[in-house]
Order: C-alpha cells, then structure tokens, then sequence
C-alpha cells in the first residue's frame, strides 16, 4: 500500500487534461444516472412530466392564439379601405377627375371609381337587397371612389388624417373609414398579448414549483445514500448535480410533452379551421407551433426544470448533515 | 496528526458531552478510544471528521485547525479522514465496487483508474473477487471489511472506527483489529472507538480513557 504523504502530493499534480477528463465523467454519470432513476419509477415521473408539459403547453396554445390572430388582422390591415362618397349631382367627368388626382397622390395605393350603377349592381349580389332595392325608383347612390391607402392597419394616425384631407375636397360629400373598431381590434390583440405574458410568467414558476417539488421528494428518499456521500467527503456540488440533471429530465420531458400538444392541437384543428375560412372565402390557414413556441417549450422547460432543482436542492440538501 | 488541546463540547439542550479533553496522535501513531456507552467517544471521532465542531478549545487534524474550516471546505477535509462506522453505512442498491469506488469517484480519480485502485483495497481487506455482490449477500463481517476497504481507498491520513467491530463475534473482531493494525504499520494514523477492554488488551496499543466526558486521569499510557 502507498504511504498517505504519497497520496496527498498526487493530487497536485493533476493536469488541465485530467481535469477536464473527470469533470466530463462526472457529469456524464450525473446525466446518465438521474434519467435511470427517472425511468424506474415511470409513474412519480410522469405525473411531474405531464404537469410540466401542461404548465408549458398553455402559454404555448395562448400564443399560437395570438400569432393567428395577427396573421388574420395583417390580411386585413393590407386592405384597410376609405369609401369616399361624393355629392349627389357629381357629373362623371368631374368624378374621374378627382379619381386621377387621388390616384396620384403618394399615400394613396389604388383609388377605384364605382359609379352608382356598379354601386347599386353591388347591392343588388348581397342576399335581401335585391328585393328592397327593385322597389325603388330612382338610383339613390352617388358616385363613390374607394381608396387603398399605402400604410396598413398599424397607423390609424395617417388614415384619420388622409380622411379629414379629403372631407375637405368641394365634391366629396361623406368619407367613411372605420377606424375606431382597427383601434378596439389592436388594443384587444395588446391585451391578449400582456395576459399570455402573465400566464406564461405564472406557469413558469409554477413549473419550477414542481420540479423543485419533485426534486425535493428525490431528496427525501435518498437521504441515507446523501448521507454517505457527505461522510466520505462529498462536495455540494457532486451531492447536487444528480439532482439538477434530474430537474433538467424533468424539464426536457415537459417540453417534449407540450410541443407533442401543441403540435397535435394545431394539427387537429387546420382541418376544420381550413373548411371555415374558405367559407368566408379567406385564403386564412391554420400556423402551427412557430420557432419561438418550439424554443420556449424545448429549451424552457428544461431550464426552469433545471432552475427548480437548483433552487430546492440548495434549500433541502443542506439540511441534511450526516448523523453517524 | 490528531490534536485535541483543551476541548469542550456542549449539544444544544445543554448535555456537556466533552470537557476538557486534550490528547495528541503523532502521525503513524495508533491509539484504541474506550469508555462506556454515552462517555464521549464518539463525540471525539465526530469532531476529528468535522461532523460537529468543538464548543471551545482547539481540534486540529493532519495540521488543519478544524475552526478555520469553512462550509464550503468541510468535503475537502473529511477526504483526509477515513471513517469506519459500527452499522457500515454502506449504499445497499449498489454493488461492493461502486460502494469501495465512492470516496475516488467524489475526488474525481478516471474510471479507468478505479477498477485497479478498488481490487487492490478489496485485496487488503480479504474480499477480492466480491466486486459485484450486494451488501446485503455479505456477512456481517465482510460488510465491515468493505465499510474499511471504501475507508482505505482513498490512503487519507488519518482513519478513525467507532466502534467497529461491535457487531462481530470475537475472531472476526480480533481480524478486523489485526487490519487496523497492519494499516497502522504502513503509516496510517488511527484512531479506533471500542469498549471491548479484552481484544485491546490482547493488542496491546496505547489507549485513551473516557469518562463521563473527561479524560479518566492515568487513562492515557501512551502519553505523547
């Protein structure tokens, strides 16, 4: 047998390589072991893993929720329209006139003339009017010019303003351009997005609530192994990191779990969601989990797993102080 | 090696386990720890490992004053100190070989090198050869033997048992004794708990006397 003073100068001399070697295997054991006892007992693992992947899946539905529904307001901020109506008695000269002019002008996109004619031809498509309309005598309609303005939904600013410019064109009779319910549609999607940032803070915690949970019933029945690791000299560190990797298996699990969701919910819902919008004659299809959703699920959950059995294991390892 | 200079140790509730104890262990030195039951023994090994710190009077253990050790460096220093417990404490849902490997794996020897280092304590103890059984598959005896090998691997500086060889019927606690004594021989220093006067007395090492929590006067033969 070696002399003690032999074995106390071999550490010293301990090279980066060695270092590195160790430091690769212990975290490889650490890993390799916390997913062993992971799958040995299937059942604690997945009760934890399901609420995880819950926790995470319902930020991660809230905000495919959101990204549709923008998807469905910049199709409609593109064909944001102003009808501007002119006054009754207009000749058609003058109103292919102002036609040109405000075709001309940069922030305007396309300006069509519809005359009362075509106007009324358009009433007479829609279901109900035709009838309504035979009844009457003369064309009640002005000739009207609907603009396309170059900006989109996201600046109501310039379509209040570029109205109240035409109001005040001689022939222009009414400019209707609805822009208050754009604003409600906004602030509506706004709110949206603040609640899916709260959800998705409170389900994170709550996520790393039950990983450190579960790490903290890890702990407790391992209290005599712990023990023995401690009384041969065992650092914090070497006695945690099993733990650790066992929230990060945790996490990983939940993510897995609430992509899997969110994935197959948006894959069960294109079908119907397709059928709808052709319905409505919308091209609207149906965007599945976005890159961000696949991030925040892939690499979040194992990370607040990870950040759960950081936080307990700092708290419940340390008080568990070998008692020969 | 092992200094105790003028040591007090009270737990919490008051109970003055130790007072007043003072003794030295030159390094290599071998020196048997008896009293009854509740003397103070194993207040004194628990101190040498740092499972509980002095209430006043200075420890200090292969040139380590035990109060300067912070938290964070307690694993550091129990490596230097090989412990040996009465109920083994060894880990039953693992095989001899991981049990033995344990203090190398936590000081981060390569793997390749546990499996040599792990026979060779295996062989010192007699158990070569039950690398892959159970703690449990093993004698009482044996389990000892492994609770030693696991102690050993390591070559700490100093070793300390309390009270190990309580379970063990006389021959199988004079051989555990008589390897103690050969870890001794090769420059180990040992500390060993026992209230078993006769096997001590058929070894003949210096013994340290405790009584009620002091040092039993003329107790200490071995006088450093």
């Amino acid at each position: 047998m070696a002399r003690p003073d032999q074995a106390s100068s071999r550490g010293s001399r301990r090279t980066f390589g060695q270092w590195l070697e160790t430091w690769v295997e212990w975290h490889a054991q650490a890993l390799l072991s916390s997913l062993g006892k992971l799958l040995r007992q299937p059942m604690g693992s997945a009760l934890t893993i399901i609420v995880i992947g819950l926790g995470l899946a319902l930020p991660g539905a809230l905000h495919l929720v959101l990204v549709n529904a923008e998807q469905v307001t910049e199709n409609i901020g593109r064909s944001v329209q102003l009808s501007v109506f002119l006054a009754p008695g207009t000749e058609a000269s003058q109103a292919k006139a102002l036609q040109q002019r405000l075709e001309d002008r940069n922030d305007v996109l396309e300006a069509k003339l519809v005359s009362p004619e075509e106007g009324l031809e358009d009433f007479r498509s829609v279901e109900g009017f035709a009838e309504a309309l035979s009844a009457l005598e003369d064309n009640p309609l002005p000739w009207a010019i609907t603009l396309r303005p170059t900006h989109g939904l996201d600046a109501p600013e310039l379509t209040e303003a570029l109205a109240a410019e035409l109001r005040e064109i001689e022939q222009v009779d009414l400019v209707q351009v609805d822009t208050d319910w754009v604003r409600r549609l906004a602030s509506i999607l706004d709110l949206l997005r603040r609640a899916i940032e709260g959800a998705a803070l409170a389900l994170g915690i709550g996520v790393v609530a039950v990983a450190g949970n579960t790490i903290r019933l890890d702990i407790n029945a391992r209290r005599d192994e712990i023990e023995v690791v401690k009384l041969v000299g065992g650092s914090d560190a070497y006695v945690r990191r099993p733990f650790l990797y066992g929230g990060f298996w945790y996490g990983l699990g939940g993510g897995l779990l609430a992509w899997l969701l969110l994935w197959g919910a948006s894959w069960t819902l294109a079908g119907p969601v397709e059928i709808l919008a052709t319905d409505y004659g919308s091209a609207f299809r149906l965007l599945g989990p976005d890159a961000l959703a696949a991030t925040a699920t892939l690499l979040g959950g194992p990370l607040l797993g990870w950040l759960g059995a950081w936080w307990s294991s700092s708290y419940h390892l340390r008080q568990i102080e070998p008692k020969p | 090696m092992i200094l105790f200079d003028a040591v007090h140790k009270r737990y919490p509730g008051g109970r003055e386990a130790l007072v007043d104890v003072s003794f030295e262990l030159a390094r290599g030195e071998m020196s048997f720890l008896t009293g009854h039951s509740g003397a103070g023994k194993s207040t004194i090994l628990k101190l040498v490992a740092l499972l509980e710190r002095p209430s006043r009077g200075r420890v200090v253990v292969n040139g380590t004053d035990v109060s300067t050790v912070r938290r964070r460096g307690v694993p550091a220093f129990r490596r230097q100190v090989g412990m040996v417990f009465q109920d083994h404490k060894l880990l039953s849902d693992r095989p001899v070989f991981d049990n033995v490997a344990l203090p190398l794996a936590i000081s981060g020897t390569p793997r390749r090198d546990l499996d040599k280092r792990v026979r060779a304590a295996l062989d010192q103890v007699g158990l070569l050869g039950r690398e892959q059984g159970f703690p449990q598959e093993l004698s009482a005896g044996e389990q000892q033997r492994v609770g030693i090998a696991r102690a050993i691997i390591a070559r700490p500086p100093v070793l300390i048992a309390d009270e190990p060889t309580g379970n063990l019927d006389p021959d199988l606690a004079m051989e555990v004794m008589s390897l103690f004594r050969r870890l001794n021989e090769v420059g180990v220093t040992v500390l060993v708990a026992t209230h078993d006067i006769h096997l001590i007395d058929r070894l003949g090492t210096r013994r340290i006397h405790i009584e009620g929590g002091r040092m039993a006067d003329g107790s200490d033969d071995g006088a450093s």
